[in-house]
């Protein structure tokens, strides 16, 4: 691992008493919390640069591009409405089925959309790993990023949806990039472990879509969290392991903020956040102990 | 040797046979765990291979270093450590100042972007900021003659525009120190004057250049001193000539060339052609009649011999070829003297390759080294894409005509 400062565990070479500016050190890896956030700092346009590619790139050589952005939570949301909201009559705290769904499915596509980016990010950036150097961290946070563009556009149809439904929002709105960036962590948390282990074993590709379709059904983008609550099949003692999904709170948090109905985040807000955070510093700890010998393995 | 600015100490590099698993599925890895439990734990010495042993260097401020050696030689993953890409197993290095690593023309080009995206991205991977970009983004578009395409996705373009904008965003890399690898042996002769010409202005401006390379003029030309790397070792290090030298006799007696046997019947042992400078027995100056010689040691008599010769290009594509039968040869040395009364190929890199039967059964079959260096100057179309492989003169004479009946 290369590093800024000196090492000194290892003699120092001659005439490196005043080392400039650039100096550079050049020493086998060591340490897995050497987090280098500083080198982040200064390769942060290369960051701008990867994000503004993959948004760029996305929606090249399709007939009606950024529609596609709008279309795929709308349609999701509109098939939901008619066989959860109609046929199966879900509860849906007090909202029209259609708002409430469409609420839940926005930061999931975001979510799901880019956590698929970010395990692939590495593998495909493969060439470029190997051919020129620049932290690797920065490829799994713009793909991270990235994501965010297509959020933005599909929550302005999501909150023109939300006031045609006659539902405006209050001062709860504000904590929407709190929501946001624990969705944005949440991805990442998951994601550097996934796509650093993608780049030992490309079985995580295969993986990938069964995890997501699992996790869809285990957060409350078409249900209630409620439903889990109150549920006499799930006895109380077990009801806090709902919570331990951090999508559990971002999308409750998110509906919460946007409408302003609803329960509000409590104990289970805090528990995905203390989960969030564990796994985002772990994913880091990986992801750093493998960056290494990323481009030796990829 | 002015004040180093790059100096390793001991650098080695193991990389283990087969990384992880071959497949990269974990099937195998858990498949391979239950056949030898024990394998997870051991990490077997005859897996492991040092890239790279021990290798210790200083390259000084503004100094242009070439470094030379076959293919697996470990050059380029010296290159790969000074640029951070991989990190060495032991030793350590230290470099002071700002690193540019060219490695690859057209890294991180996307075909679907533009030119002028390609360029900021492209330009932005290899190290430079947007504003560095704006600045030098006229001379870039103006260095690879693309004006009118800029705004083409690169998808669109012919693989020798892909690789001159390619060239421009990275010959305008300007880093206290730049690594290159092989970059400047594509594309069009003239190009490649350019980029050596722009090579020259960067190495004159104080930066520090190395620079790895298997064609051995351009390390005479570029470099002041040379390092030779041999299975992973410092093998020579000195002027540029000198170790270039050393390095082309030790390719053409063969001893490097060990997946041939050199106890046959017969082997071929080099080549060079004739009447040229010693300095440069491989290189084809002029056009006109040439001769060419290939040098065979006949260890016993053979009686039917069958003797093939054939010319390729750099893309493996086969040029001109000929045979000869029923051939005796004594056992001593012999030389088997081409001449053909004009070579007309365009400036590139071309290899010989030499084969001989007898009876049926082959002795020998020699991919000549080192390849022939062709510099006679350009006489076709300038554009490189429309100039082909033969450089012959032509002479257009227009004239009137009457219509045909």
């Amino acid at each position: 691992m290369a590093t800024v400062t000196s090492n000194p565990s290892v003699a120092a070479p001659p005439g490196s008493s005043a080392p400039g500016p650039f100096t550079l050190r050049i020493a086998p890896p060591r340490g897995i919390f050497a987090l280098r956030l500083r080198e982040i700092w200064d390769y942060r346009e290369l960051l701008y640069f990867f994000v503004w590619r993959d948004v760029k790139v996305r929606y090249k050589q399709t007939a009606i591009g950024i529609l596609w952005v709008v279309l795929q939570p709308l349609l999701t949301m509109l098939v939901a409405t008619l066989f959860f909201g109609r046929l199966a009559k879900l509860p849906s705290q007090g909202l029209p089925y259609s708002v409430f769904c469409f609420a839940g499915v926005v930061p999931w596509t975001y979510f799901s959309t880019s956590l698929l980016n970010v395990t692939n990010v590495v593998v495909e950036n493969q060439r470029v790993i190997t051919k020129v150097y620049f932290p690797r961290l920065i490829l799994p946070v713009s793909a991270a990023l990235s994501g965010l563009v297509d959020f933005s556009i599909a929550f302005v149809v999501l909150f023109i949806y939300t006031l045609a439904y006659g539902i405006h929002p209050t001062f709860t709105i504000l904590f929407i990039p709190l929501f946001l960036l624990l969705a944005i962590l949440t991805v990442l948390g998951v994601g550097l472990w996934l796509s650093a282990l993608n780049a030992l074993y490309r079985d995580v590709r295969y993986l990938i879509p069964f995890i997501i379709q699992f996790w869809t059904l285990a957060s409350p983008v078409y249900y209630s969290s409620q439903l889990v609550y109150s549920s006499p099949l799930v006895p109380q003692r077990y009801r806090w392991l709902y919570g331990l999904n951090p999508m559990t709170g971002v999308i409750d948090g998110f509906r919460w903020a946007l409408t302003g109905r609803g329960p509000v985040p409590s104990s289970v807000l805090i528990a995905s956040v203390v989960m969030v955070l564990v796994a985002v510093v772990g994913g880091l700890a990986f992801f750093n102990l493998m960056e290494g010998s990323i481009a030796d393995r990829v | 040797m002015s004040k180093p600015v790059i100096h390793t100490a001991g650098i080695s590099k193991r990389y283990r046979r087969g990384l992880a698993s071959p497949s990269g599925l974990l099937r195998d890895s858990i498949a391979r765990t239950f056949r030898s439990p024990l394998s997870l734990f051991r990490r077997a010495n005859q897996e492991t291979f040092w890239a790279l042993k021990d290798v210790s260097l200083e390259v000084g401020e503004g100094e242009v270093l070439g470094l030379i050696g076959r293919n697996g030689s470990g050059k380029t993953t010296l290159l790969k450590i000074l640029s951070r890409i991989t990190q060495p197993t032991s030793g350590w290095a230290e470099i002071h100042g700002r690193v540019g690593s060219l490695l690859e023309v057209g890294t991180g080009f996307h075909p679907e972007l533009t030119g002028r995206e390609n360029a900021y991205l492209s330009g932005a991977i290899l190290g430079m900021n947007r504003k560095e970009i704006a600045r030098k983004f006229d001379a870039i578009v103006s260095f690879a003659e693309l004006e009118k395409f800029i705004d083409t996705p690169v998808k669109h373009y012919s693989s020798g525009m892909y690789v001159r904008l390619a060239f421009a965003v990275a010959a305008h890399l300007e880093p206290e120190i730049l690594l290159v690898d092989e970059v400047l042996a594509v594309g069009d002769i003239n190009f490649q004057k350019k980029c050596l010409g722009k090579m020259g202005d960067v190495a004159r401006a104080g930066r520090t250049v190395v620079l790895v390379s298997h064609q051995l003029g351009q390390i005479r030309r570029l470099c002041l001193r040379a390092i030779w790397v041999d299975g992973g070792m410092i093998r020579q290090s000195g002027p540029a000539a000198e170790v270039v030298s050393a390095y082309e006799e030790n390719m053409a007696s063969g001893s490097l060339d060990d997946a041939r046997s050199l106890d046959g019947p017969a082997q071929f042992l080099r080549w060079k052609l004739i009447g040229s400078n010693r300095s440069a027995d491989h290189v084809l100056p002029s056009e006109g009649e040439m001769s060419v010689s290939f040098l065979l040691r006949v260890n016993q008599p053979l009686h039917s011999v069958h003797h093939g010769i054939n010319l390729y290009d750099q893309h493996r594509q086969l040029l001109w070829g000929n045979a000869l039968d029923g051939v005796t040869l004594d056992p001593g040395l012999h030389e088997f003297r081409y001449t053909l009364p004009t070579l007309p190929l365009r400036p590139g890199i071309y290899s010989w390759r030499v084969a001989l039967y007898d009876a049926g059964v082959r002795i020998d079959d020699w991919e000549c080294v080192p390849n022939m260096q062709v510099v006679t100057m350009p006489i076709t179309h300038y554009r490189d894409e429309y100039a082909g492989c033969l450089n012959i003169p032509s002479k257009l004479e227009i004239v009137p005509a009457t219509a045909p009946k």
